[in-house]
């Protein structure tokens, strides 16, 4: 029975130091390739390999495979050449200029209403002690859970005639609302009627940018309470001494030193934003309304509806191209105004 | 003053409540009968709790086929993504060898260019390695990416230089001093790095839906997506089904809610 128990307690002890031996051998070759003046190339090309084949497979050579398919025509294919047409269809295209405003619109929309909320929270958090920590891990709750399974609720929620936000409505003696089948714009509706129903986002595009502004605030606000707590005290404590005080202490000391932060912020939520899948998806089901069809679904119902290989991939070549512009114009012009501590 | 905090927490309190109330709505629906669920009404949870509803679920759509391949792919992905960017973080912060500055600088910028763009060339190239609608397709692309390097050289570098030198005196070599010794030291930032690869893996959406036709190979958010079509009008099922994709994540949140900050805080202070 002992013996029996020493021969799996050694077999493990093997085992255990398999991977010890494997990669002392591995260390041995690797040093006698440095003494032979290769410093530490070998090791790094070892270590480097795996992550610089996947990066390169799979996002920098489709980098510029995306330019080349987008100049052939066909459909579940590469078909003929057509050099820049697929670009000049795209020009032409109604629905591509819709899908890029309802894009910008979206943009234009998640971007500043979720930095604000977020630093409002994380100013309020900053200014309290007790239960910080508890009520921050609620506001970050919906930015870890599934986009999909969140839109499920959202969906159910905003359903016209099922849904509890119409039913609060009618209790406060409002109109019910389509929400998210809701092709009129919101100005139309909000004005009676005074803007045109085309002007604008419509309510459902509307409801989309709420749902992202409430599943990624959690981040913004971790982000932003992080930026926060970094500032020094000292700093905070002179500019009080000198009579800065509520807004003008938020506005002349706090917001030019959270610049950094707030440039981050700005930076990656611009390029998420511009990605923006799951949450279009999920709550238009998949659908190819004109009103709720961003440049991605675009990208992938033309690719994955109708079979349009070369023009999608020209498509998603301008989105490209669009976010690196726009990510160097961020870094350029606002870099300048960020203040580093 | 005092009223002014107060009401400070009282706002603080309402937004956390609006954060959550959705996820209250699902789970109090979820377990209510069907005709309770299709009632609007503003009671949050059900008269009686119908636990049978989560065997329905079940019984409704294949979800226990969805699982198994979403936490079959989703860890896979973090094993992998874990074991590349510690190997290239290693590398990017510890190795002096030609051409390091303008590989992590290519890595950098790899950074900026979303999946989304570049999935067209990519469905291409599974299918012609004859990955289509099979695991390879949904995890290989996504064993390494940049901002994990990113985050894991950050880890070695701000290692103390002490560390290294007695494992060289010791005679240990890059690799053994990487797996045996750095592991350890920077565990912090590789669970942040785990917990991130894994959830990002568990919520993708849109590469999934390309790249698998099959039931069979369906993930839970491709499964869930179709279940709202198949049976959207059984609200309490639905509710039910969203609890499940999203309950993995919510306990894993809150048994690692500290590196979760802390992955925050790591990706706020960049370069």
């Amino acid at each position: 029975m002992s013996f029996r128990a020493d021969a799996i307690a050694n077999l493990f002890r093997g085992l255990f130091r398999l991977p010890d031996t494997l990669l002392g051998l591995l260390d041995g070759l690797l040093d006698r390739l440095r003494r032979r003046g290769l410093g530490d190339a070998p090791a790094a090309a070892v270590l480097l390999l795996p992550a610089v084949l996947i990066l390169t497979a799979f996002i920098l050579v489709p980098m510029g495979s995306t330019f080349y398919m987008s100049l052939f025509g066909g459909r579940h294919g590469m078909g003929a050449f057509v050099g820049a047409g697929n670009y000049l269809d795209a020009m032409g295209s109604r629905d591509f200029r819709q899908s890029l405003l309802v894009t910008v619109y979206y943009v234009l929309g998640v971007i500043p209403v979720s930095m604000a909320l977020s630093f409002l929270i994380a100013w309020g958090l900053y200014r309290i002690e007790a239960f910080r920590g508890f009520l921050r891990s609620f506001y970050f709750l919906p930015y870890v859970t599934s986009a999909v399974a969140a839109a499920m609720v959202w969906l159910s929620l905003f359903n016209p005639q099922s849904g509890v936000v119409n039913l609060v409505l009618g209790s406060l003696g409002m109109d019910a609302q389509q929400w998210l089948l809701e092709p009129r714009g919101v100005l139309h509706l909000m004005s009676g009627g005074a803007v045109p129903a085309s002007w604008g986002p419509s309510l459902a595009l509307t409801c989309i940018i709420l749902f992202d502004v409430w599943h990624g605030c959690g981040f913004m606000i971790v982000v932003f309470l992080a930026g926060l707590s970094a500032i020094s005290r000292e700093l905070e404590e002179a500019a009080r001494i000198d009579g800065a005080e509520g807004w003008r202490m938020l506005w002349h000391v706090i917001l030019p030193l959270l610049s950094p932060t707030i440039f981050f912020l700005l930076i990656v939520g611009v390029i998420k934003a511009f990605q923006a899948f799951n949450s279009f998806y999920a709550l238009t089901q998949g659908g190819s309304m004109a009103d709720t069809q961003n440049l991605i679904l675009y990208i992938y119902a033309q690719f994955y509806r109708y079979g349009y290989w070369g023009y999608a991939a020209a498509v998603a070549a301008l989105l490209m191209l669009a976010i690196v512009i726009l990510t160097v114009i961020q870094w350029r012009v606002i870099e300048r105004r960020v203040h580093y501590q | 003053m005092k009223a002014r905090r107060v009401l400070l927490y009282l706002v603080l309190a309402l937004g956390a409540l609006a954060a959550v109330y959705p996820f209250l709505w699902m789970v109090g629906t979820a377990f209510k009968t069907l005709s309770e669920a299709n009632t609007a009404s503003l009671r949050l949870f059900p008269e009686t709790w119908q636990w049978g509803n989560i065997a329905e679920t079940f019984r409704a759509a294949p979800f226990g086929r969805y699982f198994l391949n979403s936490l079959v792919v989703s860890a896979l992905v973090c094993v992998f993504v874990c074991l590349t960017s510690l190997m290239a973080g290693y590398a990017f912060a510890r190795l002096r060898f030609p051409g390091r500055g303008i590989l992590f600088a290519v890595t950098l910028c790899s950074m900026m260019v979303p999946f989304e763009a570049v999935f067209v060339p990519n469905f291409v190239l599974i299918t012609r390695l004859g990955w289509y609608n099979s695991y390879f397709a949904l995890i290989v692309p996504w064993c390494a990416n940049a901002f994990s390097i990113f985050l894991m050289r950050q880890a070695f570098m701000s290692l103390p230089e002490e560390y290294y030198d007695a494992a060289r005196v010791d005679g240990c070599g890059h690799l053994r001093f990487l797996f045996r010794i750095g592991v350890p030291l920077v565990k912090p930032m590789l669970v942040t790095v785990a917990l991130f690869s894994f959830l990002g893996s568990y919520n993708a959406l849109l590469w999934p839906l390309i790249v698998t036709a099959d039931e069979s190979m369906r993930v839970v958010q491709v499964g869930l997506t179709s279940f709202y079509s198949d049976a959207g009008t059984r609200l309490n099922l639905l509710m039910c089904a969203s609890t499940v994709v999203i309950l993995p994540t919510v306990v894993l949140y809150f048994l690692a809610q500290r590196h979760y900050v802390e992955s925050a805080l790591g990706s706020g202070i960049k370069g």
